[in-house]
């Protein structure tokens, strides 16, 4: 059996095929119309649980066309081809102050997925965990072409 | 290229429409009208004095845009056209104004998504230090996308006679970005003419990326005139009887002495006329007089002939007071 990957669902439209880069502009342009800033963040580490991406420069919080965004996104793009990156828009609305919108705008040419690692604990209680195997090499060398 | 106005322009676009479809031209001429760009071009018109060459330039790009649009609405495609502008001219002739009616025009020609004006100087796009130019100069270029992005004063952003100055690294990316993007942003450089002359010299490259070189002559007495009394107006002020005259012989002096910046020299006029205004008003009221609502918009002639430029020499002996 060949293993095919699996194609990691986070945040919005991760179930849809990729987003050109019209669609991106076009979303990040309705977040900016309604007064969000957006952000641009890259990952190499594909577990749900990895909140926290990198950086990519400050949040945008005084842009009026998505463009500058865009620019900023294929940037990053160039900089890390095989990462996952994605793009936040953060609404600093006071009571709100959260992100609103968050969706992926790039992942690496192969992504190999998870396995669930079983760990035996007292008492015959098992407890599970899910491993990527991208994080089996260091960083830099986690993804190969296609 | 001659001054097209605006019932050839429109007839111009539909010989090359009427020969693919008729509807489309109804279309495309409600359009048009829904952007309203005669209003616009009729606003420069009236609230701008003089500049002939700027008036007719802008008409000539508003042109060429809605010609641009017949044709894609009937499936004529053509690269947009290179709209960085440079204005040229002495202080005060109306560059930065010009600059921000600029940007709502290609807003309402549908040029440029947003039409918002980000003014900068050097202080915006170079750093202090290695490495701080880039950041500064691409938060600044972002600001500006989908608008229009001035620089004023742009020929300090490059000093030639320091080859360890950072201006080097913001006028590349500026460069770069007026090719790159020319969908995204409008970049117009504004700047006394033989600064401009001697940047452009000293930037090879820079100069041919800029489509439109416009040069702002300076005002006449007549102009001047004619913008001081609109001045008045907008702020609810009537100049007396004789004032007219004052203030001509006013600006006939004020001419020919140094450090003369045409609008921005008739507005600082008008701001001491003002004051002089005031205080005779009060000092009127104070001895005991009645106010009418006349004293109070009324300018009077020796409201102005007070002014120290008929002492004649103010500005020559290089005091920087006021005149």
């Amino acid at each position: 059996m060949v293993h095919k990957g699996l194609r990691i669902t986070q945040g919005t439209f991760s179930y849809l095929p990729d987003l050109t880069d019209e669609e991106t502009k076009a979303e990040i342009q309705y977040g900016i119309d309604n007064g969000w800033a957006p952000s641009v963040e890259f990952t190499s580490d594909p577990h749900p649980r990895n909140v926290y991406w990198e950086m990519w420069g400050m949040p945008m919080f005084d842009l009026k066309d998505a463009a500058a965004a865009l620019y900023e996104v294929k940037r990053c793009r160039e900089a890390f081809p095989n990462s996952y990156i994605r793009v936040s828009l953060y609404n600093s609305k006071l009571t709100k102050q959260t992100t609103a919108l968050q969706f992926i705008v790039n992942r690496p040419a192969y992504e190999p997925g998870f396995r669930l690692d079983r760990q035996e604990s007292t008492d015959r209680i098992v407890r599970y965990t899910l491993h990527a195997y991208a994080l089996d090499r260091p960083e830099g060398e986690r993804y190969r072409d296609a | 290229m001659p001054t097209i106005d605006r019932p050839q322009l429109f007839g111009a676009g539909e010989v090359d429409v009427l020969e693919l479809d008729d509807d489309t031209v109804v279309n495309a001429m409600e359009l048009v009208r829904d952007a309203g760009v005669d209003e616009v071009l009729d606003r420069v018109d009236s609230e701008l004095v003089a500049l002939r060459e700027v008036k007719a330039r802008i008409r000539e790009i508003a042109a060429l845009l809605v010609v641009d649009r017949l044709r894609r609405s009937v499936g004529l495609e053509s690269e947009p056209p290179t709209l960085h502008m440079c204005f040229t001219g002495n202080p005060g002739a109306g560059k930065t104004t010009v600059a921000m009616r600029m940007g709502e025009i290609l807003y309402r020609l549908g040029y440029v998504r947003k039409g918002h004006l980000v003014s900068v100087t050097r202080d915006d796009l170079v750093g202090q230090y290695v490495g701080h130019t880039a950041p500064k100069t691409t938060e600044v270029l972002k600001r500006a996308m989908g608008g229009v992005l001035f620089i004023d004063e742009a020929y300090h952003i490059y000093r030639v006679d320091n080859e360890r100055d950072y201006g080097q690294e913001a006028v590349e990316m500026l460069l770069q970005v007026m090719e790159n993007q020319r969908q995204d942003l409008v970049v117009i450089m504004a700047g006394y003419k033989k600064e401009m002359d001697r940047f452009f010299s000293d930037v090879p490259g820079l100069s041919s990326r800029i489509a439109h070189h416009i040069d702002f002559p300076d005002y006449s007495i007549g102009e001047l005139m004619e913008i001081a009394s609109m001045m008045v107006d907008r702020q609810r002020y009537r100049f007396g009887p004789d004032a007219i005259a004052a203030f001509e012989d006013y600006l006939a002096m004020r001419v020919t002495q140094p450090r003369f910046a045409n609008g921005r020299s008739v507005r600082n006029a008008l701001d001491r006329v003002r004051m002089r205004q005031a205080i005779r008003v009060y000092e009127a009221a104070g001895r005991g007089r009645r106010l009418t609502r006349k004293d109070l918009v009324t300018l009077e002639a020796e409201d102005i002939l007070k002014s120290r430029v008929f002492e004649g020499g103010a500005y020559a002996s290089g005091s920087s007071g006021n005149a």
